[in-house]
């Protein structure tokens, strides 16, 4: 790793006028990725700035919404008492990624700027678009079990390997930043975009703003919620596939339903066709296997990820299924 | 904002351009090398090193162990290899080097964490212990016993990992069946397999009831 600087912000004013345009500083957080990245050179930061010291850890139950600070650990959110009674799906995500030690140190905003898990991207003798813009796709013709089927591009396959990220989207909720210009509110859904012709950019955060926090309006999911992850073992590996599911029942009537999917897409992939289709139909076994094949149609394979156009649709299936009988 | 704090490594926007750029910039470097004579000095006491070294390391106040220490740190020296390599503390163990393996678990302030993705510079004031720091002089804790008394491990290269992970787990409720210690161990890998062992003895230690 090369050597850096590293100064600590106690404001988050001064956290964003210490970010100069280019990259070569960065903010860190948990470091669980951007640690990660720097031993890899993957990226090479001159100067971190540790944003640990800001007043943004907190958990918040205010009137419509609740508010978690950008700095709040994983697992503080995935075994908040009232995140388990009130947003049940969000706390499954969380305790659904990584181990319970990197949960202790990962951060929610770093969460969801964590980079993609994609080999290419981590191995710099490799050509990737990502990574080094213009240098090439390694992954289109090349190893790509774990890449993309839903809004890929010529540029890049990858996709966005958070779990806490996927619940967030089904459950319509908003990031809060600060930057030079001021603070702003991003749709959660908009936040993380699709990879086009500027694959280096994961998501539509400006350079310099920082992740405050994040706030999602109050809902009736409290019960017939799931987060199905299926990996390649039991626990601690990234998903090949998952999906959040949140349903409103009533007598088997699913009066409202939000759907999203991960290691599908370069972002969190709401499957809003596949929730209307839902919304006053009876859960049943039929139901859902309709529900799981509309929900791949569209999805494209690479090669090697092809199986997961199967494993999408029975993903989908199976957790509507288990949602529903709770 | 506080901007009059003598901090030096406090980010306002006016020292925001750092010590390191302003001695760049004022040409501190460049007057050293311009003044053959002063070189020639400088070499001789080993000045040029010791301003690079001065102006590459932070200090850094640490209690490892109940020890305190007062350290000058490379910024990019990991809390795995400050404790391995300034601390000669090798009972923490390096497996993958990037969060894959647990090996490195330590707590730091009470916590399980891994050693291996913590920059050390950013536990400034933190109290960490590892597994050296568990027994009583000759007294071992409770989960090591269980360890041994299990065989919770074969090689044992996981297992310092595995015993500070264990002790966590316990501690933060998550061992309240085999299938929960499970779910709460794995981010300790054991290329020895011995799984079954290992929540063995984290169940031992669980149902002893002893104050950890
Ligand atoms: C072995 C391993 C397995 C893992 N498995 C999973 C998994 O199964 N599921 C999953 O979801 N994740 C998984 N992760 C990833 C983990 O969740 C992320 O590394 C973690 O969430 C990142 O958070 P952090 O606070 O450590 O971020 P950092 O590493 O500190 O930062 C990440 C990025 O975010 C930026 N940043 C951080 N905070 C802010 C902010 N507030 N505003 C602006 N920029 C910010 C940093 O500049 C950096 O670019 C795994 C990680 C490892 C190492
Ligand atoms: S899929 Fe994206 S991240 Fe992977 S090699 Fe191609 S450009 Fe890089
Ligand atoms: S050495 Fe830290 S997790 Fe493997
Ligand atoms: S005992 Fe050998 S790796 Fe666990």
């Amino acid at each position: 790793m090369k050597n850096f600087q590293i100064i600590k912000a106690l404001s988050s004013s001064s956290a964003v006028a210490s970010i100069t345009k280019d990259t070569s500083v960065m903010f860190i957080a948990g470091g669980t990725n951007l640690v990660d990245l720097m031993k890899k050179n993957v990226v090479a930061p001159d100067k971190l700035i540790d944003i640990n010291a800001l007043d943004l850890k907190k958990i918040e139950f205010l009137n419509g919404k609740v508010s978690i600070g950008a700095l709040a650990k994983n697992s503080q959110v995935a075994e908040d008492q009232s995140i388990k009674e009130k947003l049940p799906l969000l706390a499954l995500a969380l305790a659904a990624g990584a181990s319970q030690q990197i949960r202790h140190m990962a951060t929610v905003g770093g969460n969801m700027l964590q980079r993609t898990r994609c080999p290419y991207f981590y191995n710099t003798d490799m050509p990737c678009n990502k990574r080094v813009p213009k240098s090439g796709c390694g992954a289109i013709g090349g190893t790509n079990r774990m890449a993309a089927v839903f809004g890929t591009s010529d540029s890049c396959i990858a996709v966005h390997p958070s779990d806490m990220c996927v619940a967030l989207a089904a459950l319509d909720a908003t990031v809060l930043v600060e930057g030079p210009k001021g603070k702003r509110q991003i749709n959660f859904t908009d936040f993380h975009r699709l990879p086009g012709n500027t694959p280096e950019k994961d998501n539509t955060l400006e350079i310099r703003e920082l992740i405050t926090s994040i706030e999602i309006p109050d809902n009736n999911f409290t019960k017939n919620v799931h987060y199905l992850k299926v990996r390649d073992r039991s626990s601690y590996a990234f998903a090949l596939v998952s999906v959040a599911v949140a349903l409103e029942l009533k007598n088997n009537v699913i009066s409202n339903a939000k759907l999203a999917m991960g290691g599908v897409a370069h972002k969190p992939w709401r499957l809003t066709e596949t929730e209307d289709f839902l919304k006053g139909k009876t859960a049943s076994e039929d139901i859902f296997k309709q529900a799981g094949k509309l929900g791949m149609k569209g999805a494209r394979g690479y090669g090697d990820n092809d199986f997961k156009l199967t494993l999408g649709a029975n993903a989908i299936t199976e957790a509507l299924t288990i949602a529903a009988s709770k | 904002m506080a901007s009059k704090k003598t901090n030096e490594n406090e980010v306002t926007p006016e020292n925001s351009n750092s010590r390191r750029d302003f001695i760049k910039k004022s040409g501190l470097f460049t007057a050293l090398a311009l003044t053959p004579s002063t070189l020639v000095v400088a070499s001789e006491n080993k000045w040029d090193e010791k301003i690079a070294e001065y102006l590459e390391t932070v200090p850094l106040s640490i209690e490892v162990n109940g020890k305190k220490h007062n350290l000058n740190i490379e910024p990019r020296t990991t809390l795995l290899d400050l404790l391995r390599e300034q601390l000669q503390l090798t009972g923490t163990k390096k497996g993958c080097d990037h969060g894959q393996c647990g090996a490195c678990t330590v707590h730091v302030n009470g916590t399980r964490i891994l050693s291996c993705l913590s920059l050390a510079t950013m536990q400034q004031n933190a109290q960490v212990t590892t597994i050296e720091g568990l027994s009583k002089g000759k007294k071992l804790h409770p989960m090591q016993e269980a360890f041994i008394k299990n065989d919770g491990f074969q090689c044992g290269y996981c297992t310092p990992g595995q015993i500070m992970s264990g002790i966590a787990c316990i501690k933060e409720g998550h061992a309240n069946s085999r299938e929960e210690i499970k779910e709460y161990m794995s981010g300790n890998i054991c290329r020895c397999g011995a799984y079954h062992n290992i929540v063995d003895a984290i169940t031992e230690v669980k149902e002893g009831g002893k104050e950890l």
